[in-house]
């Protein structure tokens, strides 16, 4: 390629068509694009974080839309974008089995345990 | 400039092309400004914003390096408050007003994809700090085309509405691309000193990028060989220039000496 290109993801994206099209009415009274989370990499080496979100008609635009919202600012080397409702959320309802039985349980910590003298030492 | 029949110097010439490429991009920059608040989406709206600062940001460096060629300690807002419609050198492309979101699009699109490949040979030209300036802003003008190329295939290939009106959009600029490719002497002086890109060297990739472009977003490519405007070099410019400077120019000729401070 002699012009910047990319592997194209989803181009003529169906979704766009869909969004952009006033037939959509009948299904959603919400004419905004697809909701995309953004996760953002500050630094090679470091874990991806949540940046926010963004509307998008497809995935290369999400991207875009992400560097020009999210990492305009020298925030990231790279930049993840996911479709909002593919990421699966514990309920509230879930949070008593789901976290409450840790409270009682500080020996899941490393901290809980001393550590003797002669090893410190060592380390 | 060129009023007289004096011989054209190197000096003379660098800083009449630093101009016109500074032109080009503040002008530019500036239709793209309009944009804020205005865009379609939020999203884009800050896209289009950033994409204005970047050619904003070109065209200082470029006025800047301008007067410091020149070398009569002018400074380079003098250079864009104070010039009047027939000084300016920007293509006429550049200053149309900025029409619907599909024409903004076009525009975008056509002028990005110049700029790339005039940008990759201006890169390598025989003077450290201009090719240093170049390879610095190639990197955000191949943004821009991406941005905009990606754009052109959503329009095109979306819905009748937005395929017309980016249609009609080229349709309505086509006139206006011939002159990206226009040169004088002022370029002929500097390639052969190896200072200035020769456009005549990247035409035919520049017609397969948008041909290409155009196809797979479901367009018609206008005819190449139909009319084209030309004398925007010489200070032949459209009505709406004069109005765009009249908004850019009117707080700093009302107020010269006033400061940021």
């Amino acid at each position: 390629m002699r012009y910047p290109s990319r592997s194209r993801l989803s181009t003529h994206d169906p979704n766009l068509k869909e969004n952009m099209s006033e037939k959509n009415d009948t299904e959603s009274k919400d004419t905004q694009w697809p909701l995309w989370e953004v996760f953002t990499q500050p630094r090679d080496g470091k874990p991806h974080e949540h940046a926010g979100s963004l509307h998008a008609p497809d995935a290369e635009m999400a991207l875009e839309n992400a560097r020009d919202v999210y990492a305009r600012r020298k925030e990231a080397v790279n930049i993840w974008v996911v479709p909002s409702d593919q990421i699966v959320a514990s309920k509230g309802e879930d949070a008593g089995p789901f976290f409450d039985p840790a409270d009682d349980k500080p020996y899941r910590h490393p901290q809980f345990y001393s550590v003797p003298r002669a090893s410190k030492r060592r380390s | 400039m060129s009023t007289e029949t004096t011989t054209l110097t190197k000096q003379d010439a660098l800083f009449e092309y630093l101009v016109r490429l500074a032109d080009d991009r503040l002008i530019l920059g500036h239709r793209l400004s309009e944009w804020c608040g205005h865009g379609p989406i939020l999203e884009e709206d800050i896209a289009l914003a950033n994409i204005s600062l970047d050619y904003i940001g070109h065209a200082a460096s470029l006025y800047e390096y301008a007067v410091e060629v020149e070398d009569k300690g002018r400074h380079r807002d003098n250079l864009v408050y104070f010039r009047n419609d027939v000084e300016y050198k920007n293509l006429k492309i550049t200053e149309l007003p900025k029409g619907d979101f599909g024409f903004t699009i076009a525009r975008q699109f056509l002028f990005a994809g110049f700029s790339y490949f005039l940008y990759k040979q201006l890169s390598d030209v025989e003077d450290e700090q201009f090719a240093g300036m170049a390879q610095k802003h190639l990197k955000e003008v191949k943004y821009h085309l991406r941005h905009s190329r990606e754009w052109v295939l959503r329009l095109g290939d979306g819905t009748d509405e937005s395929h017309e009106r980016i249609q009609n959009s080229f349709n309505d600029i086509w006139t206006y691309v011939g002159e990206l490719f226009h040169q004088d002497e002022i370029e002929e002086l500097l390639q052969g000193e190896k200072l200035a890109a020769d456009s005549e060297n990247f035409k035919s990739d520049w017609k397969e990028l948008v041909v290409d472009t155009l196809e797979e977003a479901t367009l018609e490519v206008p005819d190449f060989d139909q009319f084209m405007v030309e004398g925007s070099r010489d200070g032949l410019h459209t009505e709406h220039l004069g109005h765009l400077l009249a908004e850019m120019q009117h707080l700093r000729r009302s107020y010269p000496d006033a400061d940021w401070e």
